[in-house]
């Protein structure tokens, strides 16, 4: 962990996270001044997996960029497809069947819950406790397994195309959803009893790294880190894309702004989401799952922006275009470069062993803030 | 707040030049940016409303933006570099978490010499931001507290995101 130690004049001692750290979840730098234990300054480092995502775009088709887009945020990697389809199908102005629609929200809601039981599990593990890890992957192989049938990919799905999906639903996928829903719901009860109620945990996550709203905003942070201080914040809400706007959910909010409140958003968020796909299996509209486009996209002279919420916030993309088959520009706006922003505010004052429940909270996916 | 109400709020607010750039050519790319004297220009046919501001007022506006109680754009959420060969557009998206509107602010900066001001004092998270868009693409954002580069490498040479960057070893370019 501690790769090298110095100590300053003013007695403060600077230590260096990672890249290679558990806690940190991924090729995150971080180096932070402490005096004894109280941390003063955390610099987070970037680059290890800056592959330059925007450039490497540039020189690729509208259909073949959206695949680069997966290993971004490969947790929510549907969630990004869908983003960029949407951006592609603003430029060309394609209708989509009602069917994409409905697939292209389950599909959402589904990688949402695996990333929220993926963060649940790692989130437990970093402060201590090793079993829930086990538990969320037991029930996030049960999704992945419902992506691999249908997708032909557990991670990096690339199912949504521009004007549809990439392939029509699999004949077990309702059947399945519903096994996995009722599973989940008694489950998810069980993360409550395990891990919420706790004793201990509550005491590593109440009052520890708190946000005001004020500064959650300035600071740009989005999805539950800027909810959990009470901001609303949800683009499926404020913007809504596809069906949201038709479907029954609340956006959950918590006024704590502590560690405690960002993790209480992601559980209420998950049951948000059992309840939409809920509300969506039985009703899957039949017709075409895609809408006709040409095999060869061109989009129009001029920017497109589109934004969806992703399980870690808001992800936008942003597409200038000069009329050719390729983007001009194309800009990412990744909800976890603006969450990390807030780390060194919202760690400054406390114990170094809370900087790991800090991190945990915000949900830090580290391909997804390099691009 | 629709996009007609946000603009007449602005044009109270700043000096806006009277007729608008229209259509699909109203992007960064047309050789106009803000009026001669210094107005700001609205651009016609984006989904949001767009203003072309003169690079030199920008930090005067985004404080107006900002602490206008019927605008208060609170949240800066996308902020983007384009290399348009000839120059240089930096492009905010603003919105508001209290009114809901969107706001797109641009303005051209020169190729030679690409500077403007920071406003990460306006809004936090434009530190980061920034010091990205100067990682990449290489403009200077005066009184950034730390503007140094964030992905790449200290020593790294070069600015990879300009249309003219070549790089025969790290090639990024399929």
């Amino acid at each position: 962990m501690i790769e090298e130690l110095a100590t300053t004049d003013a007695g403060e001692m600077v230590v260096n996270v990672g890249p290679q750290h558990p806690s940190t979840h991924g090729v995150l730098h971080l180096v932070i001044t402490l005096r004894g234990e109280t941390i003063r300054k955390v610099e987070p480092h970037l680059g290890y997996i800056h592959r330059s995502i925007e450039k490497m775009c540039e020189s690729l088709s509208y259909r073949q960029f959206i695949y680069v887009t997966s290993r971004m945020d490969y947790l929510s990697s549907h969630i990004n497809n869908h983003a960029c389809a949407l951006c592609v199908e603003k430029g060309l102005q394609v209708e989509l069947p009602a069917r994409a629609k409905v697939i292209r929200v389950l599909m959402d809601e589904l990688t949402r819950l695996a990333s929220h039981q993926l963060w649940w599990g790692a989130m437990a593990m970093d402060v201590g406790a090793l079993t829930p890890f086990f538990h969320a992957f037991r029930e996030r192989e049960a999704i992945n397994d419902i992506m691999e049938e249908t997708c032909g990919a557990r991670l990096t799905m690339n199912y949504m195309v521009p004007g549809g999906v990439m392939a029509d639903l699999h004949p077990n996928f309702q059947k399945r959803v519903k096994d996995f829903i009722h599973l989940f719901r008694s489950k998810i009860d069980e993360y409550d009893e395990l891990v919420t109620g706790n004793v201990i945990f509550r005491s590593r996550m109440e009052g520890v790294g708190r946000l005001s709203a004020a500064d959650a905003i300035s600071y740009g942070c989005t999805g539950p880190t800027a909810r959990g201080s009470g901001v609303r914040c949800d683009i499926r809400k404020l913007a809504p894309y596809e069906i949201y706007d038709q479907l029954q959910f609340e956006e959950p909010l918590e006024t704590g702004g502590d560690c405690f409140a960002r993790y209480l958003v992601r559980m209420r968020e998950m049951r948000q989401s059992l309840s939409i796909i809920e509300q969506l299996i039985d009703n899957i509209p039949q017709g075409d799952f895609q809408a006709k486009t040409k095999a060869v996209l061109k989009l129009p002279k001029g920017e497109f922006y589109s934004r969806v919420e992703t399980a870690r916030g808001e992800f936008g993309v942003y597409i200038i275009s000069e009329g050719g088959m390729t983007p001009y520009r194309i800009k990412f706006r990744s909800p976890g470069f603006s969450n990390l922003s807030a780390l060194d505010h919202m760690a400054r004052g406390y114990k170094i062993g809370d900087l790991v429940a800090i991190m945990g909270t915000l949900d830090l996916v580290i391909p997804d803030i390099d691009r | 707040m629709t996009k007609e109400e946000l603009k007449s709020a602005l044009e109270g607010l700043i000096p806006v030049e009277g007729g608008a750039v229209s259509g699909a050519a109203a992007d960064g790319d047309s050789p106009k940016g803000a009026a001669a004297d210094g107005a700001a220009v609205f651009e016609e046919g984006a989904e949001w409303l767009t203003m072309k501001i003169a690079s030199g007022d920008w930090s005067t506006y985004a404080r107006l933006l900002r602490h206008t109680p019927g605008l208060s754009f609170d949240y800066l959420f996308c902020v983007t570099g384009v290399d348009w060969r000839t120059h240089f557009t930096m492009v905010y998206h603003l919105t508001s978490t209290v009114h809901r509107q969107v706001l797109v602010v641009k303005a051209r900066l020169d190729h030679d010499h690409p500077v403007i001001d920071t406003v990460s004092d306006i809004w936090r998270t434009a530190e980061f931001h920034e010091r990205e868009v100067y990682d990449l693409m290489g403009v200077i954002f005066t009184g950034h507290p730390d503007l140094r580069r964030l992905f790449m490498t200290d020593d790294w040479k070069g600015w990879p995101l300009r249309k003219d960057y070549e790089d025969p070893i790290n090639m990024i370019k399929l």
